[in-house]
């Protein structure tokens, strides 16, 4: 009986083997067909893109209008966060990778092997509740409250109220964007993270003398918009860097993008998207930027 | 005689329905277990990568209160003392546990003891009903309710351990409501009959006879909660604020293991440092709802009757 036993035991186990290596084979199978057909100059293929959030509506709608036009081709779009879609691109299991930040800056990310695509120009802005009645910082300023040197609004002209920070998560895009402009290095103080732009938004509104951050396209007349040193956050202090804060969204290829892929980034970069698409969805086109910024923050006149 | 002899040597057609019945069994079995194989494996060997590939010490892991997987502190260590997350699962599981048992024990106690079947109609949906809300909903709800009323009343931002406990009581209030009422109309009637024989009062009957008999039940019950509030991940990330601070009070922004992963996952690249801190994080988690389990089986074996 016992013998009985193992044997089935063993027997089962073998069954199941089969059945998953079955599974492997021809998912594999699979998956070369796909890389055999993005490779050829055909217009058809399949294509994953994987990452940031913040990018993910707007590659959702031009793939979706990119399809009505190349019906052979079918494109999924996730999301999971910039460094999912770094990771994922450079192990190759996606075809394009999102990322809110240059690859350079994400720790464990081989950035020689990827091909950086810039596809928008997002804006940042503080964001503070409205009854702190404060509608303008300085740069430094800004950043002792955010290093917790300054933790009551009466020191920077608003009312006798403390200063609650919430932060983005760590090693979130617009997090990353945010304190490379503004921290130049130093340490954030501890505090409250939340992990998406519409969280904040919420919670920022219902918190009294609360300050975060957001990008432009979250911004409503619920928050306060901080203008830093004077200088409003809009598109146009973007486009000629008066405002600081904004960082390129990106798409990342292994290696050049091929076939289907390369076609899709054109389309991203064609007059249809960046003309209609981006600006109605809150974002800056890369067409109308006057300066450009390099992976070290450093930025130089187109 | 040939005949029979045949009959009786070669296997019949439901001898193979047999094996085949038990074939299937043991495949579905076999399943299973190596799926739980897996993943421990995976989790397990993620999760010592932090001890083992970036030689963080266990002890700081479990003692320090610096969470900052990204940078080093002064003599060169990585910042990944978990003991804040730690601190704020236990402490949001166990006040949680302990402001629901005495609500569930109440209306176990109606539902077993006092309630005619009408009553018990009606409330088994009720209770059954907040089981099936989704976290998320809770959550909301959380965010858009419990965290102005905490702000209203004590002050501060309202984010804190004190929105999680109240979030996580609605939460673990059905679990341990039905399983304490199975517990209690699992006592022998003649128990209760005895007693009231004796001369005790129906609340004597309950209080001395009833619910001692149904203790380990109860236990049962109170662990199952404790697991759920300790597990659950979106409805508390959404009202404590994720802040990788020890907390100084109740209502000070804090974080537990759950939320932190649920946060920082995306962000993390795997392989690196700050993402093997997460899997280490989810190890923990792993081996609690374990020792959970484990303590389960121990008070079902001692409590037997």
């Amino acid at each position: 009986m016992k013998k009985k036993t193992i044997i089935s035991l063993v027997l089962g186990l073998a069954a199941l083997m089969l059945i998953l290596t079955g599974c492997g084979n021809s998912g594999s199978k699979e998956s070369s067909a796909a890389s055999k057909g993005s490779s050829s100059n055909e217009a058809s293929g399949k294509i994953t893109i994987v990452g940031s959030t913040a990018l993910q509506p707007l590659v959702e709608k031009a793939a979706a209008n990119f399809q009505k036009k190349n019906s052979k081709i079918n494109i999924t779009v996730q999301g999971g966060g910039s460094g999912t879609g770094l990771s994922q691109v450079q192990d190759k299991s996606v075809t394009i990778g999102n990322s809110d930040i240059f690859a350079e800056e994400k720790q464990g990310i081989d950035s020689k092997k990827l091909t950086d695509h810039k596809v928008a120009v997002v804006g940042m802005a503080p964001v503070a509740n409205k009854d702190v009645n404060v509608k303008n910082l300085t740069m430094d300023q800004l950043k002792k409250i955010f290093t917790g040197k300054i933790t009551n609004w009466k020191e920077v002209g608003g009312k006798d109220e403390k200063i609650t920070v919430v932060n983005r998560a760590k090693g979130s895009g617009t997090r990353a964007t945010f304190e490379a402009a503004v921290l130049k290095g130093d340490e954030a103080v501890k505090s409250q993270e939340q992990d998406s732009n519409g969280t904040v938004q919420k919670i920022v509104s219902s918190t009294p003398g609360a300050i975060s951050y957001l990008a432009f396209s979250y911004i409503n007349d619920k928050l306060q918009a901080v203008s830093i040193d004077g200088v409003k956050p809009t598109d146009a202090n973007v486009e000629n860097n008066k405002w600081k804060i904004w960082s390129y969204e990106h798409m990342y290829t292994n290696g050049a993008a091929k076939g289907a892929a390369a076609k899709f980034l054109d389309y991203m970069n064609s007059d249809d998207v960046q003309k209609s698409l981006v600006k109605d969805m809150g974002y800056i086109s890369i067409h109308n930027m006057k300066v450009q910024k390099d992976s070290k923050g450093t930025v130089s006149s187109k | 005689m040939d005949k029979i002899q045949k009959k009786l040597q070669t296997k019949s057609k439901a001898t193979f329905q047999d094996y085949f019945g038990k074939g299937i069994c043991y495949l579905c079995i076999g399943l299973i277990i190596l799926l739980v194989t897996c993943i421990l494996y995976f989790i397990a060997s993620k999760g010592l990568a932090t001890f083992t590939q970036d030689k963080v010490r266990v002890f700081d892991f479990l003692t320090k209160t610096n969470w900052n997987p990204g940078a080093v502190d002064s003599q060169g260590h990585p910042d990944v003392g978990a003991l804040p997350m730690i601190v704020t699962s236990f402490s949001v599981t166990l006040l949680a546990a302990l402001l629901a048992t005495p609500f569930a024990l109440g209306v176990a106690i109606f539902m077993a003891e006092f309630s005619s079947k009408k009553g018990t109609k009606v409330l088994q949906p009720v209770i059954e009903l907040l089981v099936g809300i989704p976290s998320v909903v809770y959550g909301f709800i959380g965010l858009s309710v419990v965290v102005p009323f905490i702000r209203e009343i004590f002050g501060g931002t309202g984010f804190g351990i004190l929105s999680g406990t109240l979030v996580l009581f609605v939460m673990i209030l059905p679990t341990i409501t039905s399983l304490s009422v199975d517990s209690l109309k699992a006592v022998p009637m003649f128990y209760r009959q005895a007693s009231l024989a004796l001369g005790a009062t129906r609340w004597q009957t309950i209080y001395k006879v009833v619910l001692r008999a149904a203790i380990p039940g109860i236990l049962t019950a109170i662990i199952f909660g404790m697991a759920r509030a300790f597990g659950e991940a979106l409805a508390v990330q959404m009202v404590i604020g994720n802040a990788a601070l020890m907390p100084k009070n109740l209502i000070s922004p804090a974080s537990t293991l759950t939320s932190k992963l649920t946060t920082d996952i995306g962000n993390t690249v795997m392989g690196t440092l700050p993402n093997n801190a997460l899997w280490s994080l989810a190890l923990i988690l792993l081996l609690m709802s374990l020792i959970l389990n484990m303590l389960v089986k121990f008070i079902g074996k001692r409590g037997r009757f």
